[in-house]
């Protein structure tokens, strides 16, 4: 594919928001996993939770979409001057050759459970002031961006769970590759919930621990929140050192609804396709950021996939230790995690992870070092057995 | 920089809606030949799917799985190496009724199968088991908007990755209360086989551009309610001209201020 820029970008979660906080924590070895007291939520489990959210106000105008979804949204592109930069793009381009593609997992469903206790008690009803369109559509989040900035052209949300955010790099390349806008909005926000907190929880994916990715005693994950975007345009002129994306990769398991192939086929094919899509081959990648989400199936599966491609020469980490995992957030807050790999030369390690699990062979970074990678790779899977990889690169 | 055509061939089409269980039957009916008789729609058992996941398959599954292998048939392409571009205002409804009301009960212990079925691709995910396809697949929602945001998506992945593509767009219903803030009527959809060159099953080809003209309401007040009602089937009226093997163009509802028209070609 033509390169694209990430003409800016950033990242909020439960490191921090924006760049200057998230690379202050990988720079540090640090994890913003706390144990849950979300909500009414009663589990024995630790969880990335970005602070402040709900001190957020969205505009009188989109009162209607004010959920927690969003108003992690507004935060997120309120973050590193991104907002601005997008007006600056919008004033290039047009309002209508902008596109937004995001990917979440679960928007603002949120609202819809604190909606259902909230049932009028003669009818069921639920209450008026709940807006199903602008909170709990998984569509909700990309048109309160589009709203957000008044444009008029496509949008799209991209709902394939632990990949959508990634799945969405791949969806704006086309777009841009057509013609048909000249830059994109792309990123990913997910919020925590009841929905994905008792639901991992019973499907026993939840750790009683911080999560360890890639530990041998890895039991399972921490579930976070957070909110990344990036601005994609052509990448004709980029000043010497900006962040391209070079490759996109997607593949199917077809195999199980929640649990991956064990061989990790889909996520080698994945990752092939991102090196033919950039034109590259194993030994140019310098740093992959794993999926990694520490449940005993995904590292092992994962690890076997990334072994057979790239032997274990290639050093790797999953910075989900460190952010937990932010489900459909995941492939946007990763891709910057990448994005800021290649800008400060750094390698980030992996808060939490201890004793390596010695039955993967691959070369795993429990602490962030120094390291400039001159080409990294980000992998993000997900439910359904949707998997999706991403490498990224800098201007000569 | 200027724009390349979102130009793709259709070889094959699925269509469920309510009354008109296939594509033969809605062709007819869109032509004029044969009256609307509404009637629920009908969602064929997954036949595809191991015995498992057979019986506990949602209708959103079922309705997937006909739509798609049915315009996979008419083309004779083999599904299993098909990329798709699965795209729905909502997912399944039923089983996010379900976890909201458990939810807000004091017992929340949800089941394992009921969580991974409620994610927005969950259909696509069961595609995947049934047909072995590891091929790319693609699950948006642009709400009222998902057939457009489809149909750009699937000629995105048809044009510049030069791959045939399954787009395979679908809704359904919400019980109560949630209907009463999202009310679509019943399960439907429409499938198209998208393919980057003509061939000898080539029904028409497709040219697609953004546009601000309205939308061409249908003629029958029936297929008008159906258009309006249910998200995938903005469709029709590309449908109706295919139906009527007729050249020329349509408007389609996408995402206002932005439409799409469809220059539509017969083979």
């Amino acid at each position: 594919m033509t390169p694209l820029l990430l003409s800016a970008y950033t990242a909020t979660t439960c490191l921090g928001r924006g760049l200057d906080a998230t690379r202050a924590a990988l720079r540090a070895g640090r994890s913003g996993l706390i144990p849950c007291a979300f909500e009414s939520v009663q589990l024995d489990t630790w969880i990335g939770e970005v602070a402040a959210v709900d001190a957020e106000k969205l505009p009188q105008m989109l009162a209607d979409y004010d959920c927690r979804n969003n108003r992690l949204t507004q935060m997120g592109l309120e973050t590193d001057g991104f907002a601005e930069r997008v007006r600056q793009a919008i004033a290039r381009y047009g309002k209508a050759r902008v596109g937004v593609f995001l990917g979440t997992s679960t928007a603002g469903i949120l609202q819809t459970e604190l909606a259902y206790r909230r049932r009028d008690p003669e009818t069921g009803a639920l209450p008026d002031d709940f807006h199903y369109r602008r909170t709990h559509n998984s569509f909700s989040l990309a048109e309160f961006t589009r709203d957000y900035f008044g444009l008029e052209g496509m949008a799209m949300a991209i709902s394939t769970a632990c990949s959508s955010s990634a799945k969405v790099f791949a969806a704006a390349a086309r777009q841009l590759a057509l013609g048909s806008i000249d830059a994109a909005i792309v990123g990913g926000v997910d919020t925590l919930c009841l929905t994905t907190l008792y639901g991992f929880a019973s499907l026993q994916l939840t750790s009683t621990h911080p999560c360890r990715p890639y530990d041998a005693a890895r039991n399972g994950i921490s579930v976070g929140e957070g909110a990344a975007f990036a601005l994609l345009e052509r990448a004709d002129g980029a000043p010497a050192g900006s962040v391209l994306l070079l490759g996109t990769g997607e593949s199917s398991d077809a195999y199980h609804m929640s649990s991956p192939h064990p061989e990790g086929l889909g996520a080698r094919q994945a990752m092939a396709a991102a090196l033919r899509a950039a034109g590259l081959t194993a030994p140019d990648i310098g740093y992959i950021n794993l999926h990694g989400t520490s449940t005993p199936a995904n590292d092992a599966a994962e690890g076997k996939a990334v072994s057979a491609l790239f032997g274990d020469r290639v050093p790797c980490s999953s910075t989900k230790g460190a952010t937990g995992h932010t489900l459909g957030a995941a492939g946007a807050v990763e891709a910057v995690i990448c994005a800021l790999a290649l800008s400060d030369g750094l390698l980030p390690g992996s808060p939490g992870t201890e004793r390596l699990d010695p039955a993967i062979p691959v070369d795993y970074l429990l602490q962030t070092r120094a390291g400039q990678a001159r080409y990294v790779l980000s992998n993000s899977f997900g439910f359904g057995g949707s998997n999706c990889s991403l490498i990224f690169g800098v201007a000569a | 920089m200027s724009a390349q055509a979102l130009k793709a061939w259709i070889e094959g089409i699925g269509f469920i809606a309510p009354g008109l269980p296939d594509w033969p039957s809605a062709r007819s009916v869109l032509r004029g030949e044969a009256p609307l008789a509404l009637a629920p729609s009908v969602l064929p058992a997954p036949s595809l799917l191991p015995p498992a996941e057979r019986r506990r398959a949602s209708r959103v599954v079922k309705l997937t799985l006909a739509l798609g292998l049915e315009a996979a048939a008419q083309a004779g392409a083999d599904v299993a190496t098909l990329a798709t571009v699965f795209a729905a205002s909502g997912a399944d409804g039923h089983n996010c009724h379900a976890i909201c009301e458990q939810l807000a009960t004091d017992d929340r212990q949800i089941s394992p199968t009921r969580f991974h079925n409620s994610v927005h691709n969950a259909a696509a995910g069961y595609w995947g088991i049934a047909t072995g396809s590891m091929a790319p697949c693609q699950v948006l929602c642009a709400y009222d908007a998902s057939f457009g945001a489809g149909l750009l998506d699937a000629l995105g992945q048809v044009v510049v990755d030069a791959q045939p593509t399954l787009l395979i767009a679908y809704d359904s219903e919400y019980p109560a209360p949630l209907f009463a803030k999202r009310p679509v009527p019943d399960a439907a959809g429409v499938a198209l086989l998208l393919t980057p060159a003509r061939s000898e099953r080539s029904l028409a080809c497709i040219s697609v551009a953004p546009a601000t003209d309205p939308a061409e309401p249908l003629a029958a007040a029936d297929l008008e309610a159906l258009r309006t009602s249910i998200p995938a089937l903005r469709a029709l009226p590309l449908l109706q001209k295919l139906a009527m093997g007729e050249g020329g163009r349509v408007c389609l509802d996408y995402l206002a201020a932005m439409q799409l028209t469809v220059a539509v070609e017969p083979c």
